[in-house]
């Protein structure tokens, strides 16, 4: 489910640009957004095609197996529990990608939603929703995420809850600024003057033209998350023990990195190809909205 | 609007966002699920402790006499007292706060040596295989986890090829330059990315101004047009970058420091987590809120006064 999200979402800008300017260059030929797209499908399809790809469970210990170099039947050796190091990877792709992606969603929302307001209406709701922004920027996002999940207590629904309540100030910016742009313009005058009601205007003429810039910056944001959530894991407060997730397994392996090096660089490999497959998708999607200004 | 009015504009600002950082901190308590005392000092707390908790926080008063009680004793320095260590919160921070600021300062120079002439490179030819190159290499520190990479540059350079100390922060100036040096580096290449980027996108701004082209008619030779006239007008809008990210670069040592163990607030705020000392997770929360607060405002003010063409109307 996670994966339906991602892959949409870039054709269909694309689309409009198109259609908006022909002799632009079409998304395909965006070698950024291209390379980023290859790298995330297959990251995806290797997660989402776990169980096809590696016959192991990934919770199955088998302390007859503790700590086992590569070979041919594991991939990446076992840890210090026997299990399957390469499937851990996987299984744990599975657990945290889900969450980075789900857990983008929220901060999304409510940013855009609390950002359209603020930049619709001005006065004194912009006002107070501008300070609300100013005092969480203040923090340091991980200060900040690590404090808020530690008084929450472990686990999922603790990092959604931190995440949103840090995430959305950006959005809430973004929108806010491209709003306050979009709403001079003589086709929300003509809503206006029409007599269409507020959030009809936002919801339906002015969100459509604002929202792009917002979904570039979500996917620089679901690395944030990825980093926040594999981090919150290695210090014991993201996902429990015994799901497989790659913050846990870089700490699980820390032991022994002078003899089982793997254990530990490989997770923490497949976090920077990740983060680096979502930050080209984002600038090459940013490329194709703004060109010339790369 | 003119320069000190918009100095003052900006001070005036600090008051609400200060107080909006004391009011986030002095919820957070009240995050906790079920009672805060009792889930802060365990199951096997006596209810003598939990009472005297409940007391010294003013648990059982309304939340506004909370909040007064909690911003009392701030404006008094008093932090509220470590359950761990057992003594004021704000004394363990003041004695950690010395190896944070050294690591942020060295992180912040390391940043700079290795953005400015990474930046210069991808800047000198627009569009080009080094321009690309430096443009793709820094997206992989931004995905990065900080420790992870913390981990292995330890492994490698201080247990394997013994360069640098595995942990700690050294003695005297010289001594914390060495000892620092990897915790630094991987705050540093957190950061690069952020800097390379809008240094190399003020470069070349810089580039297609006409002093250059002057600079350039003249003759002056390209190392030299480099660094006296591109690199003075482009190095300004590094620093506020710097200055801007001041949150990300503290939220970066946190983590560093622990896995290298430099005592600082950061190692402190995540050994007080493991022990569960809330105030003192509270206490560090609220001290880095403030301080990145004071570093934006700063940064601002300084930029407005370094730079006469900022405009003060917002």
């Amino acid at each position: 489910m996670s994966a339906i999200s991602l892959t949409p979402a870039a054709p269909a800008p694309a689309a409009t640009a198109e259609r908006a300017q022909p002799r632009r260059a079409r998304w395909y030929r965006q070698p950024a957004l291209m390379a980023g797209l290859v790298i995330i499908g297959i990251i995806l399809f290797m997660v989402i095609a776990a169980p096809l790809i590696t016959p192991y469970n990934p919770d199955t210990q088998n302390l007859n197996a503790i700590l086992l170099s590569p070979s041919a039947h594991h991939w990446l050796g076992t840890d210090q529990e026997g299990r399957d190091t390469f499937s851990r990877l996987l299984y744990g792709g599975r657990t945290d990608l889900r969450i980075a992606f789900i857990a983008v969603l929220f901060p999304f929302a409510l940013g855009t939603m609390l950002g359209s307001v603020a930049g619709y209406f001005g006065g004194w709701v912009d006002l107070l929703i501008m300070r609300l922004v100013d005092i969480v920027v203040a923090f340091p996002f991980f200060v900040l995420i690590i404090a808020l999940v530690f008084v929450l207590g472990p686990g999922e629904r603790s990092i959604y809850i931190a995440i949103t309540l840090v995430g959305w100030v950006s959005y809430a910016r973004i929108v806010r600024g491209e709003i306050l742009v979009a709403k001079r313009q003589e086709y929300v005058l003509a809503a206006q003057s029409g007599g269409l009601s507020s959030v009809r205007i936002m919801a339906r003429h002015l969100l459509p033209n604002v929202i792009t810039q917002a979904i570039i910056y979500a996917m620089s944001d679901i690395v944030q998350d990825i980093l926040a959530i594999v981090t919150l894991s290695y210090l014991g407060l993201g996902i429990q023990p015994p799901a497989p997730d790659w913050g846990t397994m870089i700490s699980d392996g820390q032991n022994f990195l002078t003899t089982h090096w793997q254990l530990t660089t490989v997770p923490g490999l497949v976090v920077v190809v990740t983060g680096l497959g979502l930050s080209l998708i984002g600038d090459g999607l940013a490329d194709l909205m703004r060109p010339g200004q790369s | 609007m003119g320069r000190m009015t918009f100095v003052y504009r900006r001070l005036l600002l600090l008051i609400p966002t200060v107080l909006g950082v004391t009011i986030i901190t002095f919820f957070m308590i009240h995050l906790i699920p079920g009672d805060p005392a009792r889930t802060i000092l365990g199951i096997h707390a006596t209810p003598r402790a939990v009472a005297i908790l409940h007391r010294e926080w003013g648990l059982n008063r309304p939340l506004a006499s909370q909040y007064w009680l909690f911003m009392d004793r701030l404006v008094h320095g008093n932090l509220g007292t470590s359950l761990y260590y057992g003594v004021s919160v704000s004394s363990l921070i003041t004695s950690h706060l010395p190896a944070t600021l050294w690591l942020i300062c060295y992180a912040a120079a390391l940043a700079i040596v290795i953005s400015v002439p990474l930046a210069m490179i991808a800047a000198s030819r627009k569009n080009a295989v080094r321009d690309h190159v430096v443009r793709v290499v820094p997206l992989l520190g931004l995905g990065m986890p900080a420790f992870w990479l913390a981990l292995i540059l330890q492994t490698e350079f201080a247990v394997r090829f013994r360069l640098f100390p595995v942990t700690g922060y050294g003695t005297g100036f010289v001594g914390h330059l060495h000892s620092m040096f990897l915790p630094a580096l991987t705050v540093a290449v957190a950061l690069c990315p952020v800097v390379i980027r809008s240094l190399r996108a003020s470069m070349l701004n810089v580039l297609g101004a006409d002093f250059v082209t002057t600079a350039r008619a003249k003759g002056v030779p390209a190392p030299r047009l480099f660094v006296r006239h591109v690199l003075r007008n482009a190095v300004i809008p590094a620093v506020t970058v710097l200055g801007i990210n001041i949150g990300f670069l503290i939220g970066g040592t946190v983590i560093v420091e622990s896995v290298f163990a430099v005592d600082g607030v950061g190692y402190l705020m995540i050994n007080s987590i493991f022990q569960r000392d809330f105030p003192v997770v509270q206490g560090v929360a609220l001290i880095f809120g403030i301080m990145v607060v004071v570093v934006n405002l700063l940064t601002d003010v300084a930029y407005a006064s370094l730079d006469p063409r900022v405009r003060f109307d917002r």
